[in-house]
């Protein structure tokens, strides 16, 4: 029986399909990073948490399913001085005793053309919720996929530095959040 | 000839602009050094750092101005060899406040926390951050600070021996005000 044209081109389309919808997913997190990046009177100054777990799924050819989830330990912070690391640990700052974790979760991905997307999602830090998006890149090298963003928050929205620290002349609102996250893709389905 | 008795009005200004912020500046890090963590803290620790570039910029003009210009000779009424004393006491404290500001400016580098002059010009960092470092310039910056200290004090009981006790023209040759020998 001759192959209808039809089903060759099918056929050759789902070749091409499962060469290219890999999902990435298993997120490489001992090489991934979390940072951030702040002025204080002018002072550019970096931190990063030492801990985070990252859930992603995300494959270029199906951005609508695309799903992150992020959560970053907060006394894991390193602010760059033992000092400033417990000062944020406390009530003014994140409290961590009462809120150790901060979390974002998705809720879709956007394609803004190439290589470049962006995140749109909820952010919850210290018992507040608010939405934010985060443009990032995605990179794929063989079966490495490489997420490199970056959004700035206000810190003053989730209540981080209250009381005399909510002097935003020493240390700004603006907080920039840049987050490399490596991933793999997900092993191929044996059938 | 009073241009030859006294320092010139350059001089004279920088001498004094020099004083008086060493007399902020050293008082602003003892007290800054004890407090605990604060924006008071970190607005003192900023202007800290803004004085001692300035001081370092006007050690970096006084000393254009010596290779420029002759000083007024000191009177002749005092002894050679303390004549030596007060010259060596001179360039020691000019090293100082050379060295002195850049020991902040290396620990500060060294800590992780770049100088931003005034909080608009971000000047580079001298060596990489290391915590290690950081440490053992802070002792150097304060154990630096208080041969400072000690020899700021030879150099103003000097100046008021000469004045008041001597009533020679070694101290009236820096004054801003008066006039020459």
């Amino acid at each position: 029986m001759e192959k209808s044209p039809l089903l060759m081109l099918l056929l050759f389309a789902t070749t091409i399909g499962s060469a290219q919808a890999a999902e990435f997913n298993q997120v490489q997190i001992n090489k991934s990073t979390l940072t951030f990046a702040y002025r204080q009177m002018g002072v550019p100054l970096e931190g990063k948490f030492g801990k985070f777990t990252a859930q992603l799924a995300f494959d270029p050819a199906r951005i609508n399913a695309a799903q992150a989830r992020l959560e970053a330990d907060l006394a894991s912070i390193d602010t760059g001085s033992s000092e400033g690391d417990d000062e944020v640990a406390g009530k003014l700052w994140f409290n961590t005793k009462a809120y150790p974790a901060a979390q974002f979760v998705s809720s879709g991905v956007k394609a803004l053309g190439g290589n470049r997307y962006e995140a749109l999602g909820k952010l919850t830090i210290k018992g507040r919720s608010l939405d934010v998006s985060a443009p990032f890149t995605f990179r794929q090298e063989g079966a490495v996929g490489i997420f490199d963003g970056a959004f700035t928050l206000k810190r003053l929205d989730y209540a981080i530095g209250e009381g005399l620290w909510a002097d935003v002349g020493t240390v700004a609102n603006e907080v920039q959040i840049v987050f490399h996250i490596v991933t793999n893709a997900a092993p191929p389905i044996k059938k | 000839m009073s241009s030859a008795t006294r320092y010139t009005a350059t001089a004279i200004s920088l001498h004094w602009l020099t004083a008086l912020f060493i007399f902020a500046t050293f008082p602003l890090g003892v007290y800054m050094h004890e407090l605990a963590l604060s924006p008071l803290k970190l607005q003192l620790i900023n202007y800290h750092k803004w004085l001692g570039v300035t001081i370092l910029l006007l050690t970096v003009a006084r000393l254009a101005w010596r290779a420029t210009h002759t000083p007024p000779p000191l009177p002749e009424t005092i002894p050679p060899w303390q004549q030596r004393v007060a010259h060596g006491l001179h360039l020691l404290l000019y090293a100082l406040l050379l060295v002195i500001p850049l020991s902040g400016w290396l620990m500060s580098s060294a800590k992780g926390f770049p100088v931003v002059y005034l909080g608009l010009v971000q000047l580079p960092d001298l060596v990489a951050k290391d915590k290690a470092l950081g440490e053992l310039l802070t002792t150097v910056h304060q154990t630096l600070n208080f041969g400072l200290l000690a020899l700021v004090g030879m150099h103003i009981a000097a100046a008021l021996k000469h004045h008041f006790i001597e009533h020679d023209a070694t101290l009236r040759r820096m004054l801003p005000f008066g006039k020459g020998i």
